[in-house]
């Protein structure tokens, strides 16, 4: 099975870079407030502003 | 100049690849259609090769996923990565020729698909010319996704970049893998994998094309899209921060199920199958996340249609990733494989999950393209959802009951041990089947028509609008330490 010797590595490799991505983003503080971001996403008003709807009609 | 533009978001290409999608959408779905009458009435397109089950079948497949699916993701990745980064896509042209050198792909194929050129590898059909186009479009879509996360005014990645980062890392790596043959001429080439080594790198590159391009991809839609429209933030967000995490790392070895009882080492399809049985557990707690995060307010599936495609989809979501992982087993497997019930399973999660979330999420973001605060006509959201809806589930309904009953005709065996059924006659109890298949498939199309209409009349009451940058958001005092400290563009340049 000569194409395992391609996807194994590969795959060793990948789990690998996600394994340094993991740390990076544990060292980065990206997991040190685990409620706050789905919050903030809601509090990003994206609707759009009275004054755009009403120069359609 | 430079001050006045830097104060939108770059709206035009999330745009350009929404209405895209419906555009993609109408047209591969029609193929589907057309394909699903071509197995009840063989001679309908009366000989001519273009049209023939063989090289639509394809096109549908590419037309479908490539081209509705990844506009959907393309369009909604460029808005989600610019809201929540608080920050313009760091290149206007480089956006503009990732949409266009998109198009240009799918035009390709439909030419060339018909015409039969193909390098004969599910999902990835087309011939070398056009994948080297798409490796260069998908770099400039990775430069212009990640150039953007890198740039962002919020410190915090949200869970959905994540997702739509893992798809279009990953999709790079099988694209390349896969793809690699030697040409032969413009329009031929070979692969570089011979026999079942070939399959082997088929089927690996082929399920995490389903797992990166169908799942990872849409649940970054589904992480953004579901909270905003409930209005609610998503049930756990360290839930969905393991969600990815758990996923990422155990996806990449499903794809030997695919090859069970063929040349490929036994070893390998047991790997194939004991990942596959692993996927269920992160796969289902991320259903369960994104549906709970409706929970205290169920009420507000009784009259929103937007939340009742994301929610429904999600039900799809998690029926599909409980179905795959038992389709996996051996032993389950020797009875479904090669029947229609493989089709089946494929649409309720084509349509039923990835369709569905593409359809909420479109709802919720066509009216903000285009100044709007909701779509022309909800009823007509409403419609579409029930039609489609039952659409669903004649299509999978059908094909689950032709699918067993096939393998159980091709498995009977008489006492004297020669073979109870002919495979035609296997093909002739199917007959039924399909064609509630092609009412089901039919519905749904038409639902989608209802969508483009439905648009239509948004866009025309509308017009492109781009979404100023606000200011940095509003924070607690202990989320602090989340703020980048970078210097904000002045508000008011001009």
């Amino acid at each position: 099975m000569e194409s395992l010797w391609l996807l194994i590595p590969l795959s060793v490799m990948l789990a690998f870079i996600i394994g340094v991505l993991f740390w990076w983003a544990a060292g980065d503080g990206q997991f040190d407030d685990l409620e706050g971001p789905g919050e903030r996403v809601l509090q990003d008003n994206d609707g759009t502003p009275e004054s755009v709807h009403n120069k359609t009609a | 100049m430079q001050a006045a533009i830097s104060q939108t978001y770059n709206y035009k290409v999330v745009r350009q690849f929404a209405i895209m999608t419906i555009v993609w959408g109408v047209v591969g779905m029609l193929v589907g259609v057309l394909i699903a009458a071509e197995l009840i009435w063989p001679d309908m397109t009366l000989g001519i090769p273009w049209l023939s089950f063989g090289r639509l079948r394809p096109l549908h497949t590419n037309a479908v996923i490539f081209a509705f699916g990844g506009c959907a993701l393309m369009g909604t990745s460029y808005y989600v990565v610019q809201r929540t980064c608080q920050i313009r896509l760091i290149s206007d042209k480089l956006a503009a020729f990732h949409f266009w050198g998109w198009q240009l792909v799918i035009v390709l194929a439909a030419i060339t698909l018909p015409l039969g050129y193909t390098q004969a590898k599910e999902y990835a059909e087309l011939e070398w010319p056009i994948d080297v186009l798409i490796t260069v479009v998908w770099v400039v879509y990775a430069i212009v996704f990640f150039g953007t996360v890198m740039k962002r005014k919020v410190a915090h990645i949200y869970v959905a970049n994540w997702f739509y980062g893992a798809f279009i890392v990953t999709v790079a790596i099988l694209h390349i893998v896969n793809s690699a043959a030697m040409p032969a001429s413009f329009w031929k080439s070979y692969s570089a994998y011979a026999g079942v080594q070939d399959a082997m790198i088929q089927w690996w590159y082929g399920h995490n094309a389903v797992g990166f391009f169908l799942t990872a991809g849409f649940l970054g839609m589904m992480y953004y899209f579901v909270p905003k429209q409930a209005e609610r933030p998503v049930y756990s967000y360290r839930l969905s921060v393991v969600h990815f995490w758990a996923l990422i790392f155990t996806y990449m070895w499903a794809g030997p199920h695919h090859l069970h009882y063929t040349a490929l080492p036994d070893w390998a399809q047991s790997l194939g199958m004991v990942f596959s049985l692993i996927l269920l557990a992160p796969s289902w707690g991320g259903m369960i996340n994104g549906m709970m995060t409706l929970s205290g307010a169920w009420h507000k599936l009784r009259d929103d249609p937007i939340l009742k495609f994301l929610i429904v989809s999600l039900s799809f979501y998690g029926m599909s990733t409980f179905e795959g992982p038992l389709l996996s087993i051996k032993t389950v497997n020797g009875l479904a494989h090669y029947t229609d019930w493989i089709i089946g399973h494929v649409h309720s999660g084509a349509l039923g999950w990835v369709a569905f979330i593409t359809f909420g999420s479109m709802y919720y973001l066509i009216p903000r393209l285009y100044g709007q605060k909701q779509m022309y006509s909800v009823k007509l959201i409403s419609l579409h959802f029930w039609i489609a809806t039952i659409g669903v589930v004649l299509y999978i309904a059908a094909l689950w009951i032709s699918g067993v009953m096939q393998g159980l005709m091709w498995r009977a065996v008489n006492p004297d041990g020669t073979l109870t059924y002919s495979f035609v006659e296997s093909v002739k109890a199917s007959y039924p089947y399909w064609t509630i298949r092609l009412i089901g498939g039919t519905l749904f199309f038409v639902g989608m028509l209802v969508m483009t209409y439905n648009v239509i009349r948004t866009v025309r009451m509308g017009r492109a609008y781009d979404a100023p940058i606000p200011d940095m958001l509003p924070t607690h005092p202990d989320l602090k330490p989340q703020l980048k400290p970078i210097g904000l563009q002045p508000a008011h340049g001009d």
